[in-house]
C-alpha cells in the first residue's frame, strides 16, 4: 500500500509544480522573443534584447537589484532584530496585557498602508527622511515587523522552557542558554520569518514611491514603468528577476528543511495565532 | 564532594492561589538518597525546582553546606538535575549533550576522557556520534543521566526520571542510579509519585500531600509507624480500629489491647499491617470468622470479622484456612500502632 500511497503523492507534487511553473512559461518565452504574433504559438523570431537590456552597462536594472537587494537584505535583519525579542515575549511568557499588545503589534497591517504612510510622509520629510534609502528602509518595516514577530510568537509559543531549564542546571547563564539551546531550535523559523521580511520588502511598490519620491529606485518601480510602457520583453524579463528571490527561496527551503523537520521546528502554526 | 542540604520553611506559591509548597523544613545528610513522594500535585516538583534555583520560593530557606543559595543563580549551584523527559539538546549529538556542563563552564581540557566515562558509567559507551533521535526512551534518559553526572554536581535532582519507561526498563534504571549514587556519594532528592519507587531508592522519604510535610523517616517506619491515617493510607494499611489509650494498653471492641509503643492518650485509631497478624491464641487475641481467602501464590489474602469488625490479614501460603472458619487472631503487640483520633 505504501507505494501506491507515495506515488499519489508524488503526482499531486507534479501538479502543484506544474501549477506554479505554467505562468513562467510565457515570460520565458516573451523574454526571448523577437516577434510574437497572435495565432503563433510560439514566438517566431528569437532575440536576446531582453538579456542586453539586463546586463547592460550604466543600465538600470543592476542598480535597482542592487538597491532592492540592500533594502531587503536590511530590513529582515531589522525585521529579525525587532521580532526576536518580541516574538519571545509574546511566545514565551504569560502575562497581563498581552492581548492588547499583541493587538497593537498587528495594528500595521491592520490599517491600510497607504494611510499611515501619508502621516509618516509629511513626519520623514520634516525629519529629512524622505527621498532617502533610509527612509524607504523604515518605511518598509512598517508592514514586516509584525508578520515576523507573529511567526516567531507561533515559534515560541511551541516551546516549553524546559530545554533551557536543563542548560541551566548544567551551569549556562540565561544568555549562554539562549545563545546555545534557544537560537539553534528557533533557527528555521527564524529563517522563514527572515525571508517573510524580505519578499515583502521585495514587493514593496506604493511604500517606496511615496517614501522615496522616485529619487530610490527599486526593481518593481522598473517593472511598473515597464508593464505601463507596453513593452513585453522587457516586462517579462524584469518579472523573471524580479521572481528569482521567490524561488530560490523555494528551492533553499526544501532543500534543508527535511517536510517532517519543517513542520516541527520552522512553519510552525503559522495559522495558530493570526 | 557531597553537600548537605537543608530547607527551612520553604513555601511557594503561584501567583495567588494556594501554596504549592507550605513551611517545609527538613534536612538531607552529605550522600543520602531522599525521595520526595507524594501524588501528583502535591508541590514535588515545586520544590525540586527550587533547589535548582529555577523557582525563587516565596518564604524560606535553602542551605548547601551550611550557607544559603538563595539568590544564587541556577547555573552557579552545582545542582544537576535529571527530568521527566530526557530533553536532550536535538541539535546535538550523544557527546554534544554529555558534554554540553563541560563546556558551560569552559573546562575544555580532558572533556573529551569524562565524556566517555559518563557514557561507560550509564553503558551508553559507543553511542557518542548518534544523534538523540536515534535513541530509545530508555537510553536517552541514561543519556540526560549521564550529561548530569559529568559535571560532578554538589546535588543531584531527580524529577520522575523513570516515569516514562516501561516497567522492565524502570527497574534496570532504578539499579543503575542507585549504584551510581552510592559510587559518585552524590546527596540526592528523587521526586517519584510511586511509593514502591521510593522504598526501594531512598534512605529517607519524605511525603507530601497538598504541599505539606507528612512525614520525613526511613521507608520501613512508614509501614510500622505511621504519622497519621493518611500517611498509613498511601503505604497500603487497611486495617484501622477506633480505641481507647487508658493505663497502656486501648480498649477496643475486639478487647483490651496492649501495645508495645503506647503512643498517644484519649481517643486512637490503631492500626496494624496484614503481614503481622498471626493466627494463633496469646496476648491481643480473639475469635474471629473466616470472610474471603485470595490465593496470590506467594500469600493468601484473608478477610476476617469480629464483632462487626473487619480485619484483612496477608499470611504465607502453606496455612490453608476455608472460609467460614473461625480462628484465633492475635495482633502482636509490638506491630500495632496507636494513631491519634
Amino acid at each position: 500500500m505504501i507505494p501506491l500511497v507515495k506515488r499519489k503523492s508524488n503526482a499531486g507534487l507534479a501538479i502543484v509544480a506544474a501549477l506554479v511553473a505554467i505562468p513562467f512559461v510565457p515570460l520565458f518565452l516573451w523574454t526571448f522573443a523577437g516577434r510574437w504574433r497572435f495565432p503563433n504559438l510560439i514566438p517566431s523570431e528569437w532575440s536576446l534584447r531582453g538579456v542586453y537590456y539586463l546586463l547592460e552597462p550604466g543600465g538600470q536594472v543592476l542598480g535597482a537589484t542592487t538597491n532592492s537587494l540592500l533594502i531587503a537584505g536590511a530590513v529582515a535583519l531589522a525585521s529579525i532584530t525587532v521580532g526576536l525579542p518580541a516574538g519571545m515575549a509574546l511566545g514565551g511568557y504569560e502575562w497581563r496585557f498581552k492581548g492588547v499588545v499583541i493587538f497593537v503589534v498587528l495594528l500595521p497591517i491592520i490599517v491600510p498602508p497607504l494611510a499611515s504612510t501619508m502621516g509618516i510622509h509629511l513626519t520623514f520629510i520634516r525629519l529629512g527622511l524622505a527621498d532617502t534609502a533610509l527612509g524607504v528602509f523604515l518605511v518598509h518595516l512598517v508592514p514586516t515587523v509584525p508578520y515576523t514577530a507573529i511567526i516567531l510568537t507561533s515559534v515560541f509559543a511551541e516551546r516549553t522552557g524546559e530545554l533551557e531549564e536543563v542548560a541551566r542546571t548544567l551551569g549556562a547563564s540565561p544568555w549562554q542558554a539562549f545563545l546555545h539551546i534557544t537560537l539553534p531550535e528557533v533557527a528555521p523559523g527564524v529563517a522563514v520569518a527572515g525571508l517573510f521580511a524580505f519578499l515583502i520588502s521585495w514587493g514593496q511598490y506604493i511604500l517606496t514611491v511615496l517614501i522615496g519620491g522616485g529619487n530610490i529606485v527599486t526593481l518593481p518601480m522598473l517593472l511598473f514603468s515597464a508593464a505601463s510602457g507596453n513593452d513585453p520583453v522587457i516586462t517579462s524579463t524584469l518579472a523573471l528577476v524580479f521572481a528569482l528571490p521567490a524561488v530560490l527561496a523555494l528551492v533553499v527551503a526544501l532543500r534543508y528543511l527535511k517536510p517532517g523537520e519543517a513542520n516541527e521546528r520552522g512553519f510552525v502554526g503559522l495559522g495558530k495565532v493570526s | 564532594m557531597s553537600a548537605r542540604l537543608e530547607l527551612e520553611n520553604v513555601t511557594h506559591c503561584y501567583g495567588r492561589g494556594e501554596p504549592a509548597l507550605s513551611d517545609l523544613s527538613l534536612t538531607v545528610e552529605p550522600g543520602e538518597l531522599v525521595a520526595l513522594l507524594g501524588p501528583s500535585g502535591c508541590g514535588k516538583t515545586t520544590a525540586l525546582k527550587v533547589l535548582a534555583g529555577l523557582l525563587s520560593p516565596s518564604s524560606g530557606d535553602v542551605r548547601v553546606e551550611g550557607s544559603s543559595v538563595m539568590g544564587i543563580t541556577p547555573e552557579k549551584r552545582r545542582t544537576a538535575m535529571v527530568f521527566q523527559k530526557p530533553l536532550l539538546f536535538p541539535h546535538m549529538n550523544v557527546a554534544g549533550n554529555v558534554g554540553f556542563g563541560l563546556r558551560m563552564r569552559g573546562s575544555t581540557e580532558d572533556s573529551e576522557q569524562r565524556i566517555s566515562e559518563a557514557l561507560e558509567q550509564v553503558q551508553m559507551e559507543g553511542f557518542a556520534d548518534r544523534d538523540p533521535g536515534e535513541l530509545s526512551g530508555g537510553q536517552q534518559q541514561r543519556v540526560a543521566l549521564a550529561r548530569a553526572l559529568v559535571t560532578s554536581p554538589k546535588l543531584l535532582l531527580l524529577d520522575e526520571p523513570f516515569s516514562a519507561l516501561d516497567a522492565n526498563l524502570r527497574s534496570e534504571m532504578r539499579k543503575l542510579v542507585k549504584r551510581l549514587q552510592r559510587e559518585g556519594d552524590y546527596t540526592t532528592v528523587f521526586v517519584t509519585h510511586d511509593q514502591e519507587e521510593a522504598v526501594i531508592l531512598a534512605d529517607r522519604i519524605a511525603l507530601l500531600f497538598d504541599g505539606e510535610l507528612q512525614m520525613y523517616d526511613r521507608p520501613q517506619a512508614f509501614y510500622d509507624h505511621p504519622a497519621s491515617m493518611e500517611v498509613a493510607r498511601f503505604f497500603g494499611a487497611t486495617n484501622f480500629l477506633e480505641g481507647r489509650a487508658e493505663n497502656g494498653s486501648v480498649r477496643t471492641r475486639l478487647g483490651d489491647l496492649r501495645l508495645e509503643n503506647p503512643g498517644p492518650t484519649g481517643d486512637v485509631t490503631l492500626t496494624i499491617r496484614p503481614e503481622a497478624i498471626r493466627l494463633e491464641k496469646g496476648e491481643n487475641s480473639f475469635a474471629a470468622n473466616i470472610i474471603s481467602a485470595t490465593y496470590l501464590g506467594t500469600q493468601v489474602h484473608y478477610a476476617l470479622e469480629s464483632h462487626g469488625i473487619r480485619i484483612r490479614a496477608a499470611l504465607p501460603p502453606h496455612v490453608r484456612l476455608e472460609v467460614g472458619e473461625e480462628v484465633s487472631v492475635r495482633l502482636p503487640a509490638e506491630s500495632l500502632w496507636a494513631l491519634e483520633g
